[in-house]
């Protein structure tokens, strides 16, 4: 068995070498240009007029392009074909392209691009959330309701009602390669791409329609990104489109980067959110009614903000039943870049609303936070065996039905989620029972509360917040993926899929079931760049879904190989395909035992074929997005963490003092791999609530520009003790080794953090005031925290 | 001008460069060494991290913000050259495979560099080490398990080899000048005259200078750096001034300390921890290793900037600047060479010689305040400096970064200490002076209020510290 196993990154040897090929280290001919955009520096203007004779006069410039050079499709957009390459007549944010220059060498082409000389008649720029509600503007023509129950009876009869709100900053996905393209021109009018994207075919469609050509005549090509992180879902398009219609103007190859300020100020982030919450509790602090409303600042473009708004909407519950409940969310559209993909999709928003809720109750009535959370808790499946497989026959047939919706279905128990989809695997109950155990949740809250009482100026708080995060794309007909498998005559594996790699092991994974399948080592498959014409109409690389699309659709076609190899020798030794065994790089059969490089080649020569296409679409799925009804969500991926943290409240700064967690990424596929993107996304949630903070003055300008003023966590930012375990359990649905989705869910284990320092600011007052800590939460926003509860305004 | 350096134990000579072109550019664009990333373009992410071995010693340096120039002399090993012959791997390259230290891999090169130096000094202090690395992906656990795993292997022969080929390798080139300012313009052209200059010594560069008063000095170019990468800038003339030896270097004696202008803060730091390690510790949040190692103090204080996290130790120190222009030197306290935002008291051509503290108790505490602990930009860096003696402060000085548009002392709340009872009652009189002494800006970093208050509690702290209550998170065992 090669699945399983803690093997290496397939690329780690190249990594640590400097081997590793990214797009800007590829080769190029040696009349290659390099291209820069010319930016808008107004958030919101008509062009009046356009001087570009500097730009064109600059040395080394070769061509200058502007929208009305572009010959076909103005357009960059993933959804709502409302983004252009380069503007056309008006710009809607600071940092808009509004020309491309290609010239001779990247410097050439940077210093150019600052040349033009633009006249703008500005419009009123809609920079904030307040500014957008004020005027009315959005996306979609008004905000999307789910609702179940009677939440303001529930909430007005409640014993304890808490009301607030809570600010969520954006974030940077800071990718280590920022975004960069190659186009190299090919005969008849052909193109070959190179990209940093997480997703090749709507870069080969994006680069078609600009080109005027059928997809069949652009070919592209991702060996890896240096990081995605949802980044490079859609944002990679304009570079690859821009380098593709100069390629095309010039008949030269054309190359493009972005400079580290470039990419902050043209590229989209997380989306900011604000969140209003009022919520009717037991005197347990069982949630008996809840109203959300969310606010999500998408920027100036649709992008993909409405399903990012959508899952926001999703995970309002977390881990939590909501019987009566009413979340209402408002995609807002301002004058700053298109809020785009980030880890997550929404979901870590919709997650930090409830978790504050969660905060915020325990607070009020004066219990420990995590017995409120297990109060509110999904019920366990009924009849246990959390961590045992289930036939999926056993599984309740769906039902979606208004009676249901109502929250009040009996034989569910609280097992329904807002959207009236069951969670039929509930393990949380378990795993923070092991986590609070193992971490000595309940003897370090003791050991804060005797710390706290005994410094005045360095205080502590810790706490354990889980996740419960649905996976499979809410896009339903997105969930689908293709593989192409060869085995050469010498036994060697040659692989190949519709997904990326960007770091998250995805490669490794799918090669690990690849060796699986046919009972061979990892090592004796070739994993190869995603390549659109190898495998076409994929999905971007996003969702968490890599490795159970991927890996299933690679499976598919190893299956199809190995079954043609069986067929073979059963017919040789007349006995059972299904008794032929493929294991250990042997392949027995009919008491016969083979090398598999053997099988290969007698295969060869009995003109068996020796390549597949491999095809899987996820089953179960229905999602009615307006409604908010129904079943979106293959399976859940869980887990939890325990954070303690320490503040100073003299400036209030923090550090991480330790972090423990556990979390469910079914029967792994490789342990190693999945432990990496606990830890990394652990870092990363934290960093997006801690130190992580945009700000954008009131221009529109986004004056976190780089990382000399944007601060993701560096190394001493990790937690100083960091005890990451891995559940046990297995998926209860048949996914590619019943193992789990890994990429996005831990980043939210990262609340963590932010609750950990709202429990150390409640430290520092009397219990009259709850700390209503925002995110980011910068040493600036603790000590305005401290401050209030110190009755500090 | 004409260089020649090594580069992965090869010898290089290139004539004819371009003064700023940068290193990192030079490696991908020319050499085809793609190894070596550009993450951020401006020395802050490590992924160009490179190591430059001089008389100095070896450092990681950031080759994106080094000009070729730079190198003269000196080798340079890229993460190419970080392994042994027939691919032979270094401890760290190995232990980071089987540590799963790598996910999307950009950063890698960079930390694979810093980590190999770090192996090479058998520094274990990784958090400081790799400060300057950023990793988007891992959370750098695996890396730190990584860098444990290799720290008990030897270091490999080829590691060492730089420092013995240096010493072995005739560097003696002709002083390279290309005739600076005072050069005709190219034929047809266009473009400005592209002088760059290598002065001997301090005595050379005086003259030169004063001939040359619009020049830019380069000594670190951390700073420099980035008016080239990012607000791409021509600069023309040049003076490349960091291998002046009569410039650099810490001279302990009984009345005082003299740092020459271009001592490093990599070596001010150890030099100056005997006498005021919370300055030490100031210094090691000032810039990553890359940075420190580059960076040098007469380029903190002459470049002017409001947020230098060396002015406001040495003004609370009482430091004394030494500056020269031709064979003409003058003496000033350093908080008056700080006249306003961008204006500093130094005329065309005169350059920064030295700094120098007198010997004094230590009573230094130096609070650096910013979103990240390490290799960030500071919004207050608030430096006190308070002598008590029995129980009455005899003397106070209160310097700030951050406040204003200077870095700049806090006379009122000197006053408001001086001749008082060392007592909280007196500290918190003085914390209300601060409001007299400072109108400090809201920016990226910070607000005003937030700085306001910040720097006031500072002023508690120092008090709090000085009687031994314990106030600072990085001193809290987990």
């Amino acid at each position: 068995m090669s699945v399983q196993k803690p093997l290496p990154h397939d690329a780690a040897a190249l990594h640590v070498t400097g081997q590793a090929r990214y797009v800007d280290d590829i080769p190029v001919p040696a009349n290659t240009l390099n291209l820069a955009f010319g930016l808008s520096e107004r958030a919101h203007a008509e062009i009046t007029g356009m001087d570009l004779s500097a730009v064109r006069a600059a040395p080394g410039v070769v061509a200058v392009l502007t929208a009305a050079d572009l010959p076909h499709a103005n357009d960059v957009s993933p959804s709502a074909h409302d983004e252009p390459l380069l503007a056309d007549g008006a710009v809607h944010y600071l940092g808009q392209p509004l020309y491309l220059v290609a010239a001779e060498g990247h410097l050439a082409a940077r210093k150019a691009a600052r040349l033009g000389r633009v006249r703008y008649e500005d419009r009123p720029a809609v920079l904030s959330i307040d500014d957008a509600i004020a005027a009315n503007s959005r996306f979609e023509e008004g905000p999307r309701i789910w609702a179940r129950g009677d939440p303001e009876a529930a909430i007005g009869g409640a014993a304890h009602r808490i009301e607030g709100a809570i600010e969520i900053g954006g974030q940077e996905h800071f990718y280590l390669e920022g975004q960069a393209a190659l186009a190299l021109p090919q005969e008849g009018g052909d193109m070959v791409v190179h990209s940093s994207s997480q997703h090749p075919t709507e870069i080969q469609h994006k680069v078609a329609d600009a080109l005027g050509v059928p997809m069949h005549s652009v070919r592209v090509e991702v060996r890896r990104m240096g990081g995605g992180f949802g980044g490079k879902e859609s944002q990679g398009n304009a570079l690859a489109v821009a380098c593709a219609v100069a390629a095309a103007a010039t008949g030269r190859p054309c190359r493009m980067r972005y400079d580290r300020d470039d990419d902050f100020t043209i590229t989209g982030k997380r989306h900011d959110f604000r969140i209003h919450y009022r919520a009717g509790v037991d005197a347990e602090g069982r949630i008996e009614g809840i109203d959300f409303v969310q606010y999500a600042r998408c920027g100036w473009a649709q992008d993909l903000s409405l399903p990012v708004a959508d899952r926001a909407m999703l995970h309002a519950d977390n881990a939590y039943f909501l019987p009566n409940v009413r979340i209402e969310n408002h995609r807002l559209r301002t004058n700053t870049q298109s809020a785009t993909a980030f880890r997550g999709f929404g979901g870590p928003q919709g997650m930090v609303g409830i978790e504050r809720v969660m905060d915020e109750i325990a607070y009020r009535l004066g219990r420990d936070p995590l017995e409120v959370r297990r109060v509110n808790f999904y019920d366990p499946p009924p009849g246990g065996g959390l961590s045992a497989p289930r036939a999926p026959a056993a599984r309740p047939p769906e039902d979606i039905s208004a009676k249901v919706k109502a929250g009040e279905d009996v034989s569910a128990g609280r097992r329904r989620t807002p959207y009236g989809m069951e969670v039929e695997d509930f393990i949380l109950h378990e795993m923070v029972d092991r986590l609070a155990r193992t971490a000595d949740y309940a003897g370090r809250r003791a050991r804060v509360a005797e710390w706290n009482a005994a410094n005045a100026v360095l205080k502590r708080g810790i706490a354990l917040t889980p996740v419960k995060f649905g996976i499979s794309f809410t896009l339903t007909h997105l969930n689908q993926a293709g593989a192409l498998v060869h085995v050469y005559q010498d036994g060697s594996i040659h692989m190949n899929h519709g997904g990326t790699e960007m770091g998250q092991g995805l490669f490794q994974k799918v090669a690990q079931v690849a060796a699986d399948a046919f009972g061979v080592e990892a090592a004796r498959v070739k994993i190869t760049a995603t390549d659109t014409g190898k495998v076409p109409n994929t999905s971007a690389t996003a969702a968490s879904s890599g490795s159970d699309l991927n890996g299933m659709a690679v499976r598919a076609a190893c299956d199809t190989i190995r079954d043609r190899l069986a067929g073979m020798l059963a017919e040789m030794h007349q006995c059972d395909p299904a008794d032929v065994v493929f294991e250990a790089g042997r392949v027995r059969a009919g008491g016969a035992d083979y090398s598999f490089e053997d099988v290969i080649a007698r295969a060869y020569t009995s003109r068996i074929s020796l390549s597949s296409t491999g095809y899987y679409r996820t089953p179960d799925l229905t999602w009615d997005r307006i409604r908010g009804e129904g079943r979106p969500f293959y399976y859940f991926a869980y887990g939890a963490a325990v954070t303690e943290v320490v503040i100073d409240v003299l400036t209030g700064e923090y550090r991480i003092l330790r972090t423990d967690i556990l979390h469910d990424a079914g029967r792994s596929l490789n342990p190693a791999i999945d432990i990496g993107q606990i830890e990394g996304g652990f870092v990363q949630g934290a960093g997006w609530l801690t130190t992580e903070e945009l700000v954008w003055d009131g221009s529109g300008r986004l004056r976190t520009h780089a990382p000399s003023t944007y601060k993701i966590p560096a190394c001493s930012d990790r937690p100083r003790l960091f005890n990451v375990d891995l559940w046990d359990g297995e998926n209860f649905k048949p996914t590619i080794h019943r193992s789990k989705a890994v990429g996005e869910p831990p980043l939210m284990l990262g609340i963590s953090a932010l609750m950990a320092l709202s429990d150390a600011v409640a430290a520092c007052g009397d219990g009259s005031v709850y700390p209503a800590l925002d995110a980011p939460a910068t040493p600036e926003r603790v000590l305005a925290a401290v401050g209030r509860q110190r009755g500090r305004a | 001008m004409d260089i020649t350096f090594l580069l992965n134990g090869e010898s290089v000579a290139l004539t004819g460069v371009e003064p700023t072109s940068t290193l990192l550019d030079w490696l991908r664009e020319d050499r085809g060494l793609t190894g070596t990333k550009e993450g951020c373009n401006e020395g802050d992410c490590g992924a160009c991290t490179v190591l430059v071995t001089d008389a100095h010693g070896s450092h990681p340096l950031n080759s994106c913000i080094l000009f070729l120039p730079q190198l003269h002399g000196k080798a340079v090993r890229t993460v190419e050259g970080i392994g042994g012959p027939e691919g032979r791997l270094h401890p760290v390259q190995q232990a980071m495979i089987e540590h799963h230290g790598s996910q999307c891999g950009f950063c890698t090169p960079g930390f694979i560099v810093s980590m190999a130096a770090a192996h090479l000094d058998g520094a274990t202090d990784f958090d400081d080490r790799l400060a300057g690395n950023l990793c988007r992906c891992t959370g750098y656990a695996p890396i730190i398990r990584a860098a444990e795993a290799a720290a008990d292997e030897p270091a490999p022969d080829w590691m060492t080899a730089d420092a013995v080929a240096l010493r072995a390798h005739d560097f003696t080139f002709a002083e390279i000048s290309s005739g600076g300012a005072s050069a005709p313009a190219e034929a047809g052209g266009g473009q400005p005259p592209s002088g760059a200059y290598r002065p001997r010594d301090a005595e050379d560069l005086a003259r030169w200078y004063a001939e040359h008063p619009d020049a830019t000095l380069v000594a670190g170019a951390t700073d420099v750096g980035l008016w080239v990468t990012k607000s791409l800038r021509e600069l023309a003339p040049v003076a490349f001034i960091a291998g002046l030896g009569d410039l650099r270097g810490v001279t302990v004696t009984d009345s005082g300390i003299n740092v020459g202008a271009t001592t490093t803060l990599a070596e001010l730091g150890p030099a100056i921890a005997p006498h005021h390690p919370d300055f030490a510790e100031l210094i090691r949040r000032y810039g990553s290793v890359q940075v420190r190692g580059a960076a040098t103090i007469g380029g903190n204080i002459a470049n002017g900037s409001p947020i230098g996290d060396g002015p406001p130790a040495l003004i609370a120190l009482g430091a004394t600047l030494h500056l020269r222009h031709g064979e003409n030197r003058r003496s000033l306290p350093l908080e008056d060479f700080f006249l306003d935002y961008g204006k500093q008291d130094r005329a065309p051509g005169e350059f920064v010689e030295a700094v120098t503290i007198l010997r004094q108790p230590d009573a230094l505490r130096c609070y650096k305040l910013s979103k990240r602990f390490d290799q960030d930009i500071s919004a207050v860096c608030g430096c006190f400096n308070v002598a008590v003696a029995d129980g009455v402060v005899r003397e106070a000085r209160i310097a700030f970064g951050g406040m204003a548009g200077i870095p700049a002392r806090a006379p009122h709340v000197e006053a408001a200490l001086t001749g008082q009872p060392w007592t909280r009652e007196t500290v918190e009189a003085a914390m209300d002076a601060f409001a007299k002494d400072f109108s400090p800006m809201t920016d990226m970093r910070a607000s005003a209020e937030y700085r306001l208050e910040a720097a006031r509690n500072m002023m508690l702290r120092y008090f709090l510290e000085a009687q031994g209550a314990p106030a600072r998170v990085l001193e809290v065992a987990s």
